[in-house]
């Protein structure tokens, strides 16, 4: 037996061919990633943007890593991981710069009481529960994300977020029920 | 695991985790395109090249062994096989007319893009000094670099540095080897020959006596002057004092 006879097929292909092991890792993995990027972020291009670049960092990292450690790799919470790290990046290089159109001209025709940004999550998920879940604070709503709409174990989540478990679960089952809360206000 | 019914997500009577989960979306068609690079071979007049492209343009022509290594070195991007050829990279490659092929220059510094498009409008057939690239892009103490940025040119053939040439007719350095560079050149038609024997009596100009207009040697205006009708200049400087304006055509004055 050989030392990767018990690998998934994805790390397998990775020891074997770097660039065919991505096209592998691309194909088991693009859905969770962009499901993710999408439902954190809210967007529809932030989520293309944040997935491209979630798996050309993902591309280089494994480029300078040494057989044992792409053998000893967990793909999914490891990817998870790096597009965490670039959306908390952007969102922190958005926060630090607001969009220029504040500065320069009045936004255009907004209902008094609206929120911009909710109204443009609205309209590019098509989704209501989408935009309810925008409301979360961030905790939750990264939590809920993980846990329900793309189904990483809770064990996984702990380790992508470098939480304990008991705090994963007690933002999912926070979130859950502000989620209900909220969609029963309306 | 431990099991704490209090933090226990519930049981979900209102479909609420369902919807959650129906909030999982596929990754768009195509979105690996702009990740991945993919590769072919084709045919060239130089033999066999690898060519590697993304969704942007042609970003990388490769000849011989080694290919996939320095794609990866220089670019750093996964490199998947391409089941056809970009548009129009075929006959580009058999006609040496590149200007419709879409290049991917991203990554490259703004002199490099510099040089390399001003040689990407030196036409078949014809050739440039180094120093003329150096003017042309307004950098005219910048020869050196110019043939080091020409030198690193990811795409070969596709903008062709083959033809910037050493003002003493000698063909200079090329990616792929000085005999491929010559090589390409006289397939083109390129008279390497002349420019020689024209350098060899410092003549780097000539200048037509009809029009009233100095070209390089190579330019298609040079070439349609009729021995009576032509005068050979060793600068530009001199064909002036003569009366002669540069060709709009080949821009000698850059």
């Amino acid at each position: 037996m050989s030392e990767t006879d018990c690998l998934d097929p994805v790390r397998k292909a990775l020891l074997d061919d770097l660039d065919e092991g991505f096209a592998e890792l691309y194909g088991a993995y693009r859905g969770l990633v962009f499901s993710t990027a999408l439902r954190l972020s809210g967007r529809w291009a932030d989520a293309e943007d944040l997935t491209a670049e979630a798996f050309l960092r993902a591309y280089r990292a494994l480029a300078g890593y040494e057989r044992d450690r792409i053998a000893a790799l967990q793909p999914r919470a490891w990817l998870v991981t790096i597009l965490m790290n670039i959306w908390r990046n952007c969102a922190r290089a958005k926060s630090r710069k607001p969009p220029p159109e504040l500065q320069d001209q009045p936004v255009e025709e907004a209902d008094p009481g609206q929120d911009v940004e909710e109204a443009a999550v609205r309209r590019e998920t098509g989704d209501e529960l989408a935009e309810l879940l925008s409301l979360l604070p961030e905790e939750q709503r990264v939590a809920v994300v993980l846990r329900h709409v793309v189904d990483l174990p809770v064990s996984e989540i702990a380790t992508v977020l470098r939480i304990p478990q008991g705090t994963v679960k007690s933002h999912v089952s926070r979130g859950l029920r502000r989620l209900r809360a909220l969609g029963g206000a309306r | 695991m431990t099991h704490d019914p209090q933090l226990d997500e519930p049981e979900a009577p209102d479909g609420l985790l369902a919807a959650l989960a129906g909030l999982a979306a596929d990754a768009p068609h195509g979105l690996l395109d702009r990740i991945a690079a993919r590769w072919v071979h084709v045919p060239s007049p130089i033999g066999e090249l690898r060519v590697a492209f993304t969704d942007q343009g042609v970003a990388y022509v490769h000849a011989g062994e080694g290919f996939a290594e320095a794609f990866r070195k220089r670019f750093a991007r996964p490199l998947l096989p391409a089941e056809r050829p970009p548009a129009g990279l075929l006959p580009a490659l058999r006609t040496g007319r590149t200007a419709k092929v879409r290049l991917d220059l991203r990554g490259l510094s703004d002199f490099q893009r510099d040089v390399l498009e001003a040689a990407r409008t030196i036409p078949r057939g014809e050739v440039r000094p180094y120093s003329w690239i150096a003017e042309r892009i307004g950098r005219p103490g910048a020869v050196r670099a110019v043939g080091t940025a020409l030198g690193r040119n990811p795409v070969p053939l596709l903008i062709p540095c083959h033809r910037v040439t050493r003002s003493d007719g000698l063909v200079g350095d090329y990616v792929f080897g000085s005999a491929a560079k010559e090589r390409l050149l006289l397939a083109e038609g390129a008279d390497l020959q002349r420019v020689r024997e024209l350098a060899g009596e410092r003549v780097f100009y000539l200048a037509s006596d009809t029009t009233g207009v100095v070209c390089f040697p190579t330019c298609h205006n040079a070439r349609r002057i009729t021995p009576a009708h032509r005068h050979g200049f060793g600068s530009l400087a001199q064909a002036r004092a003569a009366g002669y304006r540069p060709c709009r055509t080949c821009r000698p004055a850059a």
